[in-house]
């Protein structure tokens, strides 16, 4: 019988090439686009870009650990799996690490994760009337899958912070359930 | 403008594009492929739907190749079919595509893509073996060429996530407009 090639014969350790930044800003807007359409108001919106990010990030941390088996450890402990969120994972999506991770000085079980600049971001122009619209809620989606495929049952939210005088920078805020 | 420097122009644009990792590019395609098959019934909706996402896309980023990648005009359809396998698809997803099976005519082409961004991790399961996955680039080649007067059709007839060998998108040009001068620019 022939075996014919599956995509299981595919060797996963190389990783694929790059694509232009502006390739990935055309395909997000027109992401942001369909969802719009059929949104009912801006948390629906964001909902559905975290619910689609969702997916992604379960299997982007199968990739990596599938890819690096050999010293690729799950996180069991939150802190160390934050970390890891913040700087490999954030280095495979975007190249770098995030700018920030702290512990809330306020709230249990909650961290932030800083990000100046978000990817997702960067080819939306928000018009007033969706006011605190912020599509990194895509990233927020892909953070929870994460955790979640890490054991960790979390909420996360992108957030807009307005700084007075300086461009809006976006904080993930993680919530852990108990 | 010869096959080699079309070559080396799309490798020039390529170097200066801001670049990001093609995975999460591949990822977020698969995630709004999967998306439409949940919202439609019918999976020739799903096609015609990356169809119309594709030229919404073409017709904006056909000013961003314009600007970016540094060309003269093409001298036709011929050199235009060149230019987008060499210099645009090398410039925006980092690979070159093919250009063969002209007709008699030089009105029809295909373009040859071994290498397919989109379907990264991709296996169609039995029940999408009529989805064209990669539909989208249909849209974005028909809005792009439609912006430089170029009206044509485009078609994914070979698709290596249904098992063919190689993907070809086939290019049909239907018509050559002419740009209208509005009636405020009629002479009196």
């Amino acid at each position: 019988m022939e075996h014919r090639r599956s995509i299981f014969d595919r060797d996963i350790s190389r990783s694929r090439a790059d694509v232009s930044l502006s390739a990935f800003g055309f395909l997000f807007s027109e992401l942001v686009q369909q969802i719009q359409r059929e949104a009912e108001s801006i948390n629906d919106l964001e909902g559905q870009l975290e619910q689609i990010g969702y997916g992604v990030g379960v299997k982007v941390l199968e990739l990596l650990a599938a890819r690096d088996r050999r010293n690729f450890r799950h996180k069991h402990k939150l802190v160390p799996c934050l970390r890891f969120v913040s700087t490999t994972l954030w280095r495979y999506l975007f190249g770098k690490d995030a700018d920030r991770l702290e512990k809330s000085s306020e709230h249990d079980n909650e961290y932030y994760i800083h990000e100046q600049e978000p990817l997702t971001n960067m080819f939306i122009s928000v018009p007033r009337e969706y006011g605190a619209l912020n599509c990194a809620a895509y990233t927020a989606g892909i953070v929870c899958g994460v955790l979640d495929t890490s054991g960790f049952t979390a909420k996360v939210q992108a957030v807009t912070i307005e700084e007075p005088g300086e461009v809006d920078k976006t904080v993930y805020v993680v919530k852990f359930d108990e | 403008m010869s096959a080699r420097s079309h070559a080396r122009a799309g490798d020039v644009a390529w170097g200066r594009m801001t670049k990001v990792n093609g995975e999460l590019f591949a990822l977020t395609y698969g995630a709004m492929v999967k998306r439409l098959l949940e919202d439609h019934s019918e999976i020739d909706e799903v096609n015609e739907h990356l169809e119309k996402m594709g030229y919404n896309i073409g017709i904006r980023l056909v000013d961003e190749f314009l600007a970016k990648s540094g060309l003269p005009p093409c001298s036709g359809f011929v050199e235009t079919a060149e230019v987008v396998a060499k210099v645009a698809f090398r410039m925006f997803l980092g690979v070159t595509a093919d250009v063969t099976g002209w007709n008699p005519e030089g009105t029809v082409f295909s373009l040859l893509l071994a290498d397919n961004p989109l379907a990264e991790f991709v296996e169609l399961p039995r029940q999408y073996r009529t989805l064209s996955y990669s539909n989208i680039l249909c849209g974005v080649l028909r809005g792009a060429l439609e912006m430089i007067q170029y009206r044509v059709e485009v078609q994914f007839v070979r698709d290596v996530l249904r098992g063919d060998d190689v993907n070809e998108l086939r290019v049909e040009l239907k018509e050559i407009m002419n740009e209208e001068m509005s009636e405020e620019y009629k002479e009196d």
